[in-house]
């Protein structure tokens, strides 16, 4: 194992990474310094139990999301995100006809692969996520980016399976519209 | 069995990234596919939307 200071200097190194971490969750700078803070906390407390295992990223990912959680779980009783469009999804109707069917054929993507290769594509990505409204993207990001279960995320926020799958879905297709938009279809 | 539309496919997409689908879920998403290029296209754009996510915070 190592000696308590190269570790304490290892977290400290990652620091840059789970503050992106937690911003990317929490879209509040302040509140993704608190997670982070109470992740390193709990980590230096913890260090034992870091002995022998493989990456400590990973390790300190998995305390962080914790932490997150947390956050959001406080967040939602302080100070709850405004309701946003029901289950109607009014605003995606623009893209069916009235029988259901595309209004507009989605395109195909040339080497979305090659996408991942390249900065500018993360922050089109992150542009378009900023684009969604607050609810939605919290839920999209707890599912895709804190990699949980819709049955937690339901618990959190409080919120039926419905509700959740229905934000899922909107984030999905306003998530692929935009970035057919802004880096696709360019 | 019903055919679906494709704003129903599209649903029944998203949520099959998100929980299991029934077996006739399975078939009547199989078979819509089978004819829909629209809604093949949007299942993998959705399906790579995770990837770039996950990628996300180990790019600045």
């Amino acid at each position: 194992m190592a000696a308590p200071d190269d570790f304490r200097r290892q977290v400290e190194a990652l620091r840059p990474y789970l503050l992106r971490f937690a911003s990317l969750q929490l879209r509040d700078a302040a509140a993704a310094e608190d997670a982070v803070q109470e992740a390193l906390l709990a980590a230096l407390a913890g260090e034992a139990s870091f002995a022998g295992r493989a990456n400590l990223r990973t390790w300190l990912t998995g305390i962080l999301k914790h932490k997150i959680v947390d956050v959001i779980r406080r967040q939602a009783k302080e100070a709850p995100l405004a309701e946003e469009p029901g289950e109607d999804l009014e605003e995606l109707d623009g893209l069916f006809d009235r029988a259901g069917h595309w209004a507009e054929r989605p395109a195909g993507w040339a080497d979305p692969d090659g996408a991942l290769e390249q900065a500018q594509f993360f922050r089109a990505l992150e542009a378009c996520l900023a684009r969604l409204p607050a609810r939605t993207a919290q839920c999209f990001m707890m599912r895709e980016h804190l990699g949980l279960e819709t049955g937690e995320i339901c618990k959190e926020l409080a919120i039926t399976p419905t509700n959740c799958w229905v934000m899922l879905y909107r984030a999905r297709m306003t998530l692929r519209e935009c970035l057919q938009q802004t880096w696709f279809g360019k | 069995m019903k055919l679906l539309s494709c704003k129903e496919t599209t649903r029944l997409i998203s949520q099959g990234l998100d929980r299991e689908l029934a077996l006739g879920e399975r078939v009547a998403l199989r078979l819509h596919y089978a004819y829909c290029v629209g809604c093949r296209r949007a299942g993998r754009q959705m399906e790579f939307l995770r990837k770039a996510v996950r990628e996300l915070p180990a790019r600045t």
